[in-house]
């Protein structure tokens, strides 16, 4: 029983890490490594079925589902560490140390009795031990499953759901949006900048360069301008880029002086 | 291996994410540590499988999988639900239904 000793202290650790983790990013990453770890404690404990279930289903589905939110909420809506009721950060952290110490000692005080082990429940194949109890004694618990995932389904989709309050704009509304823009802005009517051009990287948060070496400020995607977020070219850059685009003997400083 | 070790880190697990529930004020955070207490949970019922020497407690802990897998599609929905009308995530926040 190596892999518990090694698993344990890992998963305490993470859990732990859930509790104190300010961003919800990271305890979303520590609540998949507890769960990855649980998978391995059922193997262990011949559970493979639930071994499988647990990766397929809890690190890969719900967890995915999660992170999911989290990106549609925004990575950046971290916890606020003000406490709304007083005291209540503490109280909750003994009450949590007083059930833990409770079930540790009682768990402690009982005996679970010699293990019988799986091997001969087991002895079909663990994946056919549990179709025959779940099509036998549990058919009844099964068959309601269905109907819960069915409800849990249609609810998610109500709730999800929101009605359409303006009409959805075609093609041919945004292409007419644009020409209109054009006649009465002068907005360039083609597609944006692509970014990184003439600049040294092609990351989507370097901008690219104009050709006197300031930066297209429409190259890069407004979230980085207003993270501020956004990788300027160095001034190397800038002057190789004038040196090989621009008039070849002109710096900057030079251009200056001409005006 | 006797079971009880198993079953002290089940109850470890289930208090830690007890106490993150009371804790946390971030919903999504908050449904994090009810996912982790449905885990331990299930490490409880597997541990009982294995040492009665039966399945039951594997079906068991295979329900609670599905329930688990039900009831996040449904809170996510929530929360996002609560996050589109109050640009929030924080449990604090939804206190509307108090007044």
């Amino acid at each position: 029983m190596v892999a518990f000793w090694i698993l344990s202290p890992i998963m305490v650790a993470a859990a732990l890490g859930l509790l104190f983790a300010r961003k919800a990013v990271h305890a979303a990453l520590l609540l998949a490594v507890v769960m990855i770890c649980l998978s391995v404690l059922y193997l262990v404990q011949n559970a493979p079925f639930l071994f499988v279930v647990q990766i397929i289903v809890y690190t890969g589905a719900i967890l995915m589902l999660f992170l999911f939110v989290l990106m549609l909420v925004g990575v950046d809506a971290s916890d606020s560490v003000v406490e709304t009721i007083r005291g209540q950060r503490l109280m909750a952290t003994v009450a949590g140390l007083a059930l833990g110490l409770l079930l540790v000692l009682g768990i402690g005080q009982v005996s679970l009795g010699a293990v019988t082990g799986l091997s001969q429940a087991n002895a079909d194949g663990n994946v056919q031990g549990l179709a025959q109890l779940l099509f036998s004694r549990y058919v009844f618990a099964f068959e309601a499953t269905s109907a819960l995932l069915i409800t849990a389904a249609i609810g998610a989709m109500v709730l999800a759901h929101r009605e359409r309050l303006t009409p959805k704009l075609t093609q041919a509304d945004r292409a007419a949006q644009r020409m209109r823009a054009y006649a009465e802005h002068g907005t360039h009517p083609g597609p944006l900048p692509s970014p990184g051009v003439y600049a040294r990287h092609n990351a989507v948060d370097t901008p690219a360069l104009l050709p006197d070496g300031s930066p297209a400020e429409t190259s890069v995607s407004r979230m980085f301008t207003v993270r501020g977020t956004i990788r300027p070219a160095s001034a190397s850059d800038v002057r190789m880029l004038t040196a090989s685009v621009g008039d070849a003997a002109t710096t900057d400083q030079e251009r200056q002086g001409e005006r | 291996m006797s079971g009880t070790p198993f079953v002290v880190l089940s109850a470890i697990l289930f208090t830690i994410g007890c106490v993150g529930v009371l804790t946390r004020r971030n919903a999504i955070v908050v449904f994090m540590c009810i996912e982790l207490m449905l885990n331990a949970s299930n490490l409880a019922l597997v541990t009982f499988a294995r040492v009665d020497g039966n399945l039951d407690g594997q079906v068991a802990a295979f329900f609670v999988m599905v329930v688990a897998a039900a009831e996040v599609v449904v809170g996510l929905a929530i929360i996002m639900t609560i996050f589109r009308t109050r640009r929030s995530a924080s449990v604090d926040e939804a206190s509307l239904l108090k007044y």
